[in-house]
């Protein structure tokens, strides 16, 4: 078993109280389910947060609310700004609605599922835990199983389930000498539409976003920042 | 290589290398990270210095959270340290008020580092700040000790849990009271086997703690429970400062906590269904607020 829990995942992070796990962790999950649909919330003004176990439970004393909504906001965990999220989401025209779930006996305690209803009838959903301390872990995106914790630039790929896809991906990123610590691909089914997580060591560099999208059966790629 | 998992292995490569654990972290995070040791030192630094202004900011408060379950019992603390007839004497009392104090800033939205998480984060800046006063310590060497919190730290975060929803509260404040009894010892010139008897001594004594604060918020019990553990790191660490053998090893209190965590039954795991956060007085307190 390999340990790779960072020094600052122990110290740290700079936050704004109450709860590392329920407001810093909550900011962080916030900040990876913009990430994932691709930045802001300005296009996507409506926003429907599920809360589930102890989320749920005492989410509302350890602004848990807030939190998330202050990284969906783009706000890090330690801004002062935090505790005014919810207020600062209505000024900014962003509908959010919270409702409490229970996702099961095998989610983590502290789950949220985070859906972008974006106004063409379209959804995005981003399942993810606070797993203590800050740090976060993303479980689910549409559906498709994930292990993405924002330690890592990643790059997200929606696509269909074809051979040499991943061959071509990495193909071109040995090109730029980009370098990959983790690859994740989970399909719903054989050549159907699949999801593809590739951690890397630094950003890409801006220009090549526009020729992995030409990379064929590629439906839609998203560059997500590693969290502060 | 300065990989490890377990206490063993990490006090293993200790003697191998003949460095401290402090030293053995920061390695290890220079080569997870491929960053540089001056910026891994100095985003350290700036965690110490985060942590003090907490402390300055808790001192202060002189009002009630938003909750009303907090707010002022630091200020009163440091008052008594002040007043020259503590009972447990003023260094220690000031301890006391100084981990009060980050967990009322905590309370009131203020900023605060998670040591390791926010429910238990006035343990570790407690412990650092009074050796700053009382042993002159300077910022490099107290950030040196938050690599020995973290280099202990990431033993526990591996094979056990930090998180109180998790394992109860043995795994915040238990992991707290742990990681500081480790980096008082190295930051007072003890060995890497001192450190792990001092957290080893500290977390089999926080065993079983469940955490079930009123109404949610981390407040009753959390901010006189960090006050309170901040001296149990402090006679952690002066058992193992003075020689003494905890008898089973920094990996086995770890296995016990896990073992016991996974036990707790979810009540008393932060979901405010048990213990505390349901007695009469709770209930009161809570339609008061």
């Amino acid at each position: 078993m390999n340990n790779t829990y960072s020094a600052f995942d122990i110290i740290g992070p700079a936050m704004i109280g109450p709860s590392s796990s329920h407001t810093a962790g909550a900011v962080r999950l916030g900040l990876l389910a913009r990430g994932i649909c691709g930045g802001g919330t300005a296009f996507y003004p409506n926003i429907l947060i599920e809360l589930h176990g102890s989320f749920a439970a005492t989410g509302e004393g350890h602004a848990t609310d807030r939190g998330l909504v202050a990284g969906l906001l783009g706000l890090p965990p330690d801004d002062e700004r935090v505790k005014d999220a919810l207020k600062l989401a209505q000024a900014n025209g962003i509908s959010i609605e919270f409702r409490k779930v229970d996702l099961g006996a095998n989610a983590h305690p502290n789950t949220a599922r985070i859906t972008y209803l974006f106004p063409d009838g379209e959804r995005l959903s981003v399942t993810g835990a606070s797993i203590g301390g800050g740090s976060v872990v993303v479980r689910e995106i549409d559906g498709f199983e994930t292990e993405l914790n924002g330690e890592l630039d990643a790059v997200v790929f929606w696509h269909m389930d074809r051979p040499g896809f991943l061959a071509r991906v990495t193909g071109l990123l040995a090109c730029i000498e980009v370098n990959i610590a983790a690859i994740q691909t989970t399909r719903r089914m054989r050549n159907s539409e699949a999801l593809t997580i590739i951690k890397i060591d630094a950003p890409l560099p801006p220009d090549c976003m526009s020729v992995l999208r030409k990379i064929p059966f590629v439906r839609r790629l998203l560059a997500v920042p590693r969290l502060p | 290589m300065n990989a490890y998992t377990t206490a063993a292995e990490m006090l293993a490569l200790c003697a191998r290398e003949k460095i401290s654990i402090s030293e053995l972290a920061l390695r290890r995070e220079v080569e997870m990270t491929g960053l540089s040791r001056e910026e891994i030192f100095a985003k350290m630094k700036t965690y110490f210095q985060t942590m003090r202004a907490s402390i300055r900011r808790g001192l202060e408060i002189r009002t009630p959270s938003p909750s009303g379950l907090s707010g002022g019992d630091a200020a009163k603390v440091l008052d008594y340290a002040k007043g020259g007839n503590s009972l447990l004497g003023e260094d220690l009392t000031r301890l006391v008020a100084y981990s009060c104090a980050v967990l009322e800033t905590n309370a009131q939205f203020g900023r605060i580092v998670a040591t390791p998480t926010a429910g238990s984060s006035g343990i570790v800046p407690a412990c650092l700040v009074l050796l700053e006063e009382t042993r002159g310590l300077d910022e490099d060497r107290l950030t040196q000790a938050l690599f020995t919190a973290s280099g202990v730290g990431i033993i526990i975060a591996g094979n056990a849990f930090l998180a109180g929803a998790q394992g109860g509260c043995q795994a915040e404040v238990g992991s707290a009271s742990c990681i500081a009894a480790a980096a008082v010892v190295e930051a007072l010139s003890g060995t890497p086997e001192q450190a792990c008897a001092a957290g080893t001594f500290a977390l089999i004594n926080t065993l079983g703690l469940v955490c079930d604060p009123i109404g949610g918020f981390v407040e009753v019990p959390c901010v006189s429970r960090n006050g309170m553990f901040a001296v149990h790191s402090w006679l952690a660490a002066t058992l193992a400062l003075a020689g003494a053998d905890p008898r089973v090893s920094l990996d086995d209190a770890v296995f016990a906590m896990r073992d016991i965590g996974r036990r707790m039954p979810r009540e008393l795991r932060e979901t405010s269904l048990g213990g505390l956060a349901i007695c009469p007085g709770a209930c009161k307190a809570r339609i008061k607020s």
